[in-house]
């Protein structure tokens, strides 16, 4: 139990078992997998020693774990997993049957790249495989931020002109197995903060029996997508007033995005989630040595905040996108959209696309110094997707 | 057999392995290796499917055709393998949370259909990759790190599992019971059908660890100990059997497999002359 504000120094995936302990969700099923293990297993720890009110049950696979906390949400029940890679894309039917089906699940996801070949380490492929599912994406970039996301999310999917599920990513050991020093709530505010669930329509309301899930043709099946768009579009007016709130009680602010030293620069970088810590380093760096570049980290990657990115963007040199991840045979998932964002811009900056990290690849200053130099340069060509840290 | 011999059924270049020292995982490989090699079957004849675990990394190591798939699916992808390639003996190696949880719907599929396979389950009662959590053989009671009290689950018995979903070869031995696990796979690979060979394994760093018995070879002693003949034990009490491992040879039945009766069907449908009626 934590009374007061806490500095504990502990691990991303320690600091997102916190979160989960403090938001003592009803139902908690899960399936192990590296590197999201130390989250379930610290959280089953809590279960064991009776901190924690939840039911949790170690299932057999991750489609089973989904599977299990959709139908708790639909009982009523505030109900979490967590998971990485595979994992995710073995529970991908039932993900789009939590977003469909409105229930504000939150689902930490330690970011792993998806086989094959089998690799264990840090990339954005599983999360960016379920990017089109209707769950809402927010990236942190440290442990800090693993923590409180969490903590938001809950909020922001439970708010009723929402409800829809949020996965709430880490990087895969870089943040899930990192020590950082990091700030752990009072846990009596982390509750006042998040409420009590007051679900509309709950399988267990037996007065008002409702059901899920039935069959959805061309009757109603398409309204019930826009509906699922306008959820999405209400995240943009619910997510600033969670977040407000959570400055709070906390004294930390988030918002879509973060602009660090964006105020005259003319060369700016896009991320997402660790990898933002060091482009802040670099832009320091290059800053002293009197370069005038920036960086936009993104906090919400679904829905995807274009109005703020516009608004940080427009007028930029030139812009330079950091992706994680892939779209074969398509431009990178981040830069096509960031890209997409600068249509309506009056005047159009100069883009570069650069991919990093697949598999756990290690980027370093001297990388992302390498990218903005060309950006610096004008060199950047666009759509010629560029590779930092490979060997060619 | 010989450590030159068995080298060159080895990619020695792949080593050390990633089994912790005193793994029985080891053993269960040498085993195979070692009944391959007494059946005289060339490398080239031999596919050898895994899906993702401690154990499932044998195919890493095994000089065969190997196929490293994903958690869960190996007997699916073999049932691939098999299906294209009826030729060639196919073999699925890996743990008992690879074949019976994550993927245990495949496990009792491919037995019902009497698919010719050879499953070896390496049997450690554990998830020992992630970590230790307990797993669908995990006795009751026993420690985990996702059972810091014990398992209040009941576990599967591979033997009863395979048996009653339709296996028509199925075995059990230990890692301590090296010449009767070389005996059981090259019976299994012999035959015609669904063969499962549970093999009870030891993984001391994590199952040792959380129920006290960290030391390898103290877990090879409790097999040893606890292992009964199939034979005695069908003269003891369902008592009297409590945390016994029967080891033996529990069905051998010939029935003809799924591709046989695929064959019939085809020549059925084509007629006497060949073409379809
Ligand atoms: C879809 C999916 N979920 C989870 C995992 C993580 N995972 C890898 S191995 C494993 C369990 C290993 O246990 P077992 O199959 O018994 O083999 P052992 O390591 O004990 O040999 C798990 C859960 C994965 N690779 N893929």
């Amino acid at each position: 139990m934590i009374a007061e504000k806490t500095r504990l120094a502990i691990t991303g995936a320690e600091a997102v078992a916190h979160a989960m302990r403090q938001i003592n969700p009803d139902v908690v099923a899960a399936y192990p997998i590296t590197p999201q293990t130390p989250i379930v297993e610290n959280f089953a720890k809590f279960v064991a020693d009776g901190i924690v009110d939840t039911e949790m049950i170690p299932v057999e696979s991750e489609h089973s774990a989904m599977s299990a906390v959709v139908g708790a949400a639909a009982a009523g029940a505030r109900a979490m997993t967590a998971t990485s890679a595979n994992g995710l894309a073995l529970m991908h039917e039932i993900v789009y049957i939590a977003a469909s089906t409105r229930l504000p699940i939150v689902m930490p996801v330690v970011n792993r790249a998806l086989s094959g070949p089998i690799n264990i380490h840090c990339d954005h492929s599983d999360t960016m495989a379920e990017r089109d599912s209707g769950w809402i994406q927010l990236f942190a970039e440290n442990a800090q931020e693993a923590y409180d996301l969490t903590i938001i999310a809950l909020k922001l999917a439970e708010h009723e002109s929402v409800l829809l599920p949020v996965m709430v990513n880490q990087d895969g050991f870089i943040i899930s197995h990192g020590v950082e020093p990091v700030e752990i709530l009072p846990d009596d505010v982390v509750r006042n903060f998040i409420g009590e669930k007051k679900p509309r329509y709950s399988l267990l309301d037996v007065e008002n029996p409702v059901t899920y899930g039935p069959l959805d043709l061309y009757d109603y099946y398409f309204e019930h997508k826009r509906q699922q768009v306008e959820a999405m579009e209400n995240v943009f007016e619910v997510f600033p007033k969670v977040v407000e709130e959570f400055a709070e009680i906390s004294g930390r602010k988030y918002n879509f995005i973060e602009p660090y030293r964006l105020e005259d620069a003319e060369h700016v970088m896009v991320a997402l989630g660790s990898t933002n810590g060091t482009i802040k380093d670099v832009v320091d760096e290059l800053r002293a040595e009197g370069k005038k570049v920036g960086l936009l980290k993104i906090w919400m990657y679904r829905p995807f905040p274009k109005a703020e990115i516009q608004r940080e963007l427009y007028g930029r040199k030139t812009v330079v996108v950091l992706d994680r991840s892939m779209s074969f045979g398509a431009e990178a998932p981040l830069y096509a959209e960031v890209k997409s964002a600068l249509y309506e811009a009056p005047a159009k900056p100069l883009m570069g696309s650069f991919i990093y990290g697949l598999g756990g690849r290690e980027i370093l200053p001297e990388h992302i110094r390498s990218a903005f130099e060309m950006a610096v340069a004008g060199e950047l060509v666009v759509d010629d997707q560029k590779y930092l840290g490979l060997r060619e | 057999m010989k450590t030159a011999k068995l080298i060159e059924y080895l990619r020695v270049d792949r080593m050390p392995t990633v089994w912790c020292p005193g793994c029985g995982n080891g053993i269960i490989m040498k085993a195979t290796v070692d009944a391959i090699d007494r059946l005289g079957l060339s490398k080239s004849e031999v596919a050898i499917v895994s899906g993702i675990g401690c154990s499932s990394r044998v195919t890493g190591y095994l000089d065969f055709n190997t196929l490293h798939t994903l958690h869960g699916r190996a007997i699916a992808f073999a049932t691939g393998v098999k299906l294209a390639r009826p030729d060639m003996t196919v073999i699925v190696m890996g743990g008992d949370g690879d074949m019976l949880a994550i993927g245990g719907n495949h496990f009792i599929h491919a037995c019902r259909r009497n698919l010719n396979l050879t499953v070896i389950v390496f049997n450690n009662s554990i998830y020992g990759m992630t970590g230790g959590q307990y797993s669908p053989t995990t006795p009751t009671y026993a420690m985990a790190s996702t059972a810091p009290y014990g398992s209040i689950e009941k576990p599967f018995d591979v033997v009863d599992l395979a048996t009653s979903s339709g296996a028509t070869y199925v075995a059990r031995s230990t890692v301590y019971h090296y010449e009767l696990t070389v005996k059981f796979i090259k019976a299994a690979i012999e035959h015609k059908g669904m063969a499962v060979v549970d093999v009870i394994t030891n993984c001391h760093t994590y199952f040792g660890r959380y129920n006290k018995i960290p030391d390898p070879s103290e877990m090879l002693e409790q097999f040893k100990e606890k292992s009964i003949p199939l034979s005695k034990a069908e003269e003891l009490s369902e008592n009297e059997l409590k945390d016994r491992i029967i080891i033996g040879e529990f069905r051998k039945v010939e029935s003809p497999d799924f591709q046989e009766l695929y064959k019939q069907l085809q020549e059925k449908a084509r007629g006497e002359d060949g073409y379809k009626a």
